[in-house]
């Protein structure tokens, strides 16, 4: 992989072709490859937060939702052109996680944990109460999006939502990347391995972890904001436990702190679902379980790592 | 007002237990002194007073007559006071030059940077090759600090902290767990620190601490007992007493 890397472009390349191969390899699931990307980029916004600053969460979820309650909103109210909405759920997004940030990142362990699904719970019961604003559990309705630049329809088989949400997801993918290789993502990775080492060169640990949680907020907020946009629908689910805490599942699976690991344990999450699903719909958690049990004891680096130890394995024998 | 850290009066208690009582302390640019005394004298305690870890009770500590008490850990970094941990404490994960640039980077205000590859910086490269060469640690820049023997490590921890530019630096037990075979690897390279610089060496090692320090301080129960050349520090009845004691007991 690293190797890889050197060459320029090379991560460019491979994400447009497989955006490519996935648009024409399922022309009549379109809608399902977009949920895909969405996804893949809500846990890209967990593995910036956990995986490179370590911070432990189990309610991205809030950021998410306010995302895509503020898209939604923006669209019903104000206009509903999709970029100005986008602008909008990200800083939704990374307010929230900004203010929250600095009460929740005060504490570490299991109360960090506690408190991050508090505030996911808390966002809940609000969008539930203030049914006039939210629809509460009937969910935000009456989203119609313009086209994207004034320019592109959004059409019935989802054409433009997947080339919209694909170029979002490619944009935001190569900043983490360059993020990731840049100061500031050294900077974090210090922080996950010893906030204690960090502190005695002189870093402001608490600031940093403010700020990486609020630039993960944004990432969940953008994540929300297209959801919001191209389901034209935002319900209660989206502040929902599950989805932070499969959205997480999905990570180990693919492997934190590596930004491809988002990708790769997103598809495989959401590809045995779909597969899985409809042919036992109540086993498949087993599954899934099984195959999480297989990575944590077996791959700890996530897929991402399968073909390194299935080398290192053939070299054994 | 005088240059370098001074400490007057220093007070710390935990619960009823007085572990710094009433200590007073210069370091001048260039200074090598050492703080030794027997195990849970206070000397770990005493460091994280100075380095803003822990609060003192009572008591003043300035750098450049500047009061520093206001300044949190990162702040007083900023401000030129640098530490080794007591047990080795790196980024394990990374590379080695991997952590001696994270000292860079905070060092020059830069480690919000996003964009450009933290590796990018010329001029930080060279200064970390020379600060490689300087503890013979070239071969191993590449290496994860984890795959490091803990001699080694100890190395890339004062590497480290050099690039800091500090201005005051304390070592707590830079020989603690470093093999007798590797200890002169510690020694010289507390020998070639830079000139200029005001070293507190915290440490066990009798040979490492009269072959580096101009000036010892002996604290026992958290009170400063003597402090003196190496010379009459060894010629001390009371100091004598406190190191065969303390050896019948390891
Ligand atoms: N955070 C703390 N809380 C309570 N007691 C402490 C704490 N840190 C150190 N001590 C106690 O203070 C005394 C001095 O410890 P320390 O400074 O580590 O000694 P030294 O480094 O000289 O071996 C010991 O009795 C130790 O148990
Ligand atoms: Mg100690």
């Amino acid at each position: 992989m690293t190797r890889l890397m050197r060459i320029p472009f090379a991560v460019e390349a491979l994400l447009i072709a497989l955006l490519v191969i996935a648009f024409f390899a399922f022309p009549y699931n379109l809608a399902f490859v977009t949920r895909i990307l969405i996804m893949v980029l809500f846990v890209l916004s967990i593995d910036l937060v956990l995986g490179f600053a370590g911070i432990a969460t189990l309610g991205q979820a809030a950021l998410y939702g306010t995302g895509a309650y503020a898209a939604g909103l923006f669209a019903v109210h104000v206009t509903a052109a999709p970029l100005p909405g986008l602008l909008i759920g990200m800083v939704a997004g990374a307010a929230l996680a900004f203010l929250s940030g600095l009460v929740l990142l005060r504490t570490k362990g299991l109360t960090l944990i506690m408190l991050t699904i508090a505030v996911a719970q808390i966002c809940q019961e609000v969008a539930n109460k203030a049914r006039d604003v939210t629809g509460g559990a009937d969910g935000l309705r009456g989203i119609r999006m313009e086209p994207v630049l004034g320019l592109f329809e959004f059409d019935f088989i989802g054409i433009t939502a997947y080339w919209y949400v694909a170029i979002v997801v490619f944009i935001v993918f190569l900043a983490l990347k360059r993020l990731a290789a840049a100061p500031l993502g050294l900077s974090l990775r210090g922080i996950h391995e010893s906030p204690e080492r960090m502190l005695a060169i002189g870093a402001p640990v608490y600031r940093r972890q403010v700020l990486a949680y609020t630039l993960g907020g944004g990432i969940a907020g953008i994540a929300g904001a297209l959801a919001a946009q191209v389901t034209q629908l935002v319900s209660l689910e989206v502040y929902s436990f599950t989805l932070s805490a499969e959205a997480l599942i999905m990570l180990i699976l693919g492997g934190t702190g590596r930004l491809w690991g988002a990708i790769v344990g997103v598809v495989l999450f959401m590809t045995v679902h779909h597969v899985a699903a409809s042919a036992d719909p109540y086993n498949w958690l087993f599954f899934i379980g099984f195959m999480v049990l297989g990575v944590v004891f077996f791959l700890p680096g996530g897929m991402i790592r399968l073909p390194q130890a299935l080398l290192r394995l053939g070299r054994q024998r | 007002m005088s240059a370098g850290l001074q400490v007057r009066g220093l007070q710390k208690s935990f619960g009823g237990i007085i572990v710094a009582d009433d200590i007073n302390v210069d370091l001048a640019p260039g200074a090598r002194v050492a703080l030794i005394g027997p195990n849970g004298a206070g000397k770990t305690t005493f460091s994280s007073l100075i380095t803003g870890k822990l609060t003192p009770n009572a008591g003043e500590i300035t750098l450049d007559g500047q009061d520093i008490r206001p300044l949190g850990e990162a702040d007083r970094v900023k401000a030129g006071i640098a530490k080794t941990f007591q047990i080795t404490t790196l980024f394990r994960d990374l590379t080695v030059r991997d952590n001696l640039r994270l000292a860079a980077q905070e060092r020059d205000g830069r480690a919000r940077a996003w964009f450009k590859r933290a590796d990018s910086w010329a001029e930080v490269e060279r200064e970390i090759d020379a600060q490689l060469a300087a503890f013979r640690l070239e071969a191993l820049g590449d290496k994860r600090v984890s795959d490091l023997a803990y001699g080694q490590q100890r190395l890339v921890e004062m590497a480290m902290t050099l690039m800091l530019k500090p201005r005051v630096l304390i070592l707590d037990e830079p020989a603690a767990g470093v093999p007798s075979s590797d200890s002169h690897l510690i020694t010289d390279a507390i020998e070639r620190l830079p000139d200029d610089l005001a070293v507190l060496i915290i440490e066990h090692d009798m040979k490492l601490v009269f072959r580096v320090a101009r000036s010892i301080i002996v604290l026992v129960n958290g009170r400063i007992l003597t402090q003196g050349a190496p010379n009459e520090i060894a010629a001390d009845e009371r100091v004598r007493d406190l190191y065969l004691g303390a050896r019948h007991h390891d």
